[in-house]
């Protein structure tokens, strides 16, 4: 146990290609969804019970070992927008890379050489965290945390809000983010006997579908 | 001037100096500067001038997106798939210096892609005198500035133009119409960057891109020896 390692991966600064991503708030800007810190919070509580608890859910299971591949394959069922299953193993090799150099070791260049493709952010997350010697706990709250650390972060610049208020969602946001990352650590020991269907599968049709007209849209700011 | 810089042994870091069947990967060239200094103009005059001779693909990173390579694709100066375009998420300096994992991975797709290329132009998104490529990205930058965008640029300095490999003055034959003093302009740059070189171009000029691109063959050429 590396407490000082989970505030490295944590950290938004930590080089693995996230700044580029909005987490599907540029989509929702643009649709007058989020228009002020109020909107924000709202956004953020849905993307974290959604999209977050399957991403911690994903990273836990992986940073207990579970298979890579059989993660992945229950990351694509997870995620209908081609888009977002793209962008979320482009997300996956660029924090691979990061974590390869920051962490090495044999673990991750195995996962390189086997998935040359890339696997969901998320699993890779888990197995990152895993090669930092970081448990199942740790890797749930990143995968939490990032799933509306992101969005917050990006409205600041989308919308020039205040960060302070930026942050005070965030800071509200906590004690959600701590029941989010327990059930997803519970749902991943589970998956560990039951098999990966055992994983939530909670889903944001909104996120999906933005997702993909973001995708085809010209003069966007952020890549998702 | 560093002609030589071996980045080897580094791993996964990308700034490795071969590929892995041990051939030298492709010499990464970074061109940064202000918006509107005329980067795109460079890079697309750079693409006609050394086409013939090498292998060689462009990397955009924008601020809107595709904007620079669709000018690029425009301007066929390269086939479409020679050309890629990153994502900088509103921060442009971000993905050229703090996280370069984007660009890092742009480059290696285009390898991989096009089989092996002699010669990367990663072109950053128009951005501020501050903006500087890693290390772990290109072997060497060039900064662009303009005569229009201000005559006293060089002499306010800053890392782009003090560091930069090479600093291109571009468009020098606007300076009579915005009262630009192109030999101040040259004898400030030679004081912020000692031995490093200047260029003063237009690209509008019989010359165009001459003398940019003899600059790059002299480090392809030390790269590959």
């Amino acid at each position: 146990m590396n407490r000082a390692a989970l505030l490295l991966l944590a950290d938004g600064r930590f080089p693995a290609g996230g700044h580029a991503h909005s987490g599907g708030a540029e989509a929702a800007v643009r649709a007058g969804r989020i228009t002020d810190a109020a909107s924000l919070e709202a956004f953020c509580r849905g993307r974290l019970h959604t999209a977050g608890l399957v991403a911690a859910s994903l990273a836990a299971a992986a940073a207990l070992g579970a298979e890579p591949g059989e993660l992945d394959a229950a990351a694509d069922a997870r995620t209908p927008s081609p888009a977002l299953r793209d962008t979320a193993r482009r997300l996956g090799r660029q924090l691979l890379r990061a974590g390869r150099t920051t962490w090495p070791g044999g673990q991750l260049d195995a996962l390189a050489t086997v998935f040359p493709r890339g696997l969901h952010q998320p699993v890779v997350l888990g197995a990152v965290a895993r090669a930092a010697g970081l448990g199942p706990e740790d890797a749930a709250y990143c995968a939490a945390y990032e799933s509306v650390g992101g969005p917050a972060t990006a409205t600041v610049r989308l919308l020039s809000l205040d960060p302070f208020d930026a942050t005070g969602v965030l800071a509200r946001l906590a004690p959600d983010t701590d029941r989010v990352a327990g059930r997803a650590v519970r749902a991943a020991r589970e998956a560990l006997t039951d098999g990966v269907d055992a994983l939530p599968a909670a889903s944001a049709p909104l996120l999906e579908i933005s997702a993909e007209a973001h995708a085809a849209r010209g003069g966007r700011l952020f890549a998702s | 001037m560093h002609l030589h810089r071996h980045h080897d042994g580094l791993g996964g870091s990308g700034a490795a100096a071969h590929r892995p069947d041990g051939t030298r990967r492709a010499l990464r060239l970074g061109l940064g500067g202000p918006v509107g200094s005329g980067k795109t103009a460079t890079v697309a005059a750079l693409c006609r001038q050394l086409r013939p001779e090498l292998s060689l693909a462009v990397v955009t990173n924008d601020i809107y997106t595709r904007e620079d390579a669709e000018f690029l694709l425009r301007e066929a100066v390269l086939p479409p798939e020679r050309i890629t375009a990153v994502e900088t998420g509103a921060c442009p300096h971000t993905a050229i210096r703090d996280d370069i994992s984007a660009n890092l991975e742009a480059v290696e797709e285009l390898e991989e892609r096009s089989g092996p290329l002699d010669l990367i132009l990663i072109e950053s998104g128009g951005d501020n005198l501050t903006a500087t490529f890693s290390r772990g990205l290109v072997d060497a930058q060039i900064f662009v500035i303009d005569v229009a965008g201000g005559d006293d640029i060089p002499r306010k300095g800053g890392p782009g133009v003090t560091t930069a490999d090479l600093l291109v003055v571009n468009k020098t034959d606007l300076a009579p119409h915005v009262g630009a003093d192109l030999a101040r302009m040259a004898a400030d740059a030679k004081a912020q960057r000692a031995e490093l070189p200047v260029v003063l171009q237009s690209l509008r000029g019989e010359a165009g891109v001459a003398e940019v691109a003899a600059w790059v063959r002299e480090r392809l050429a030390a790269w590959q020896a």
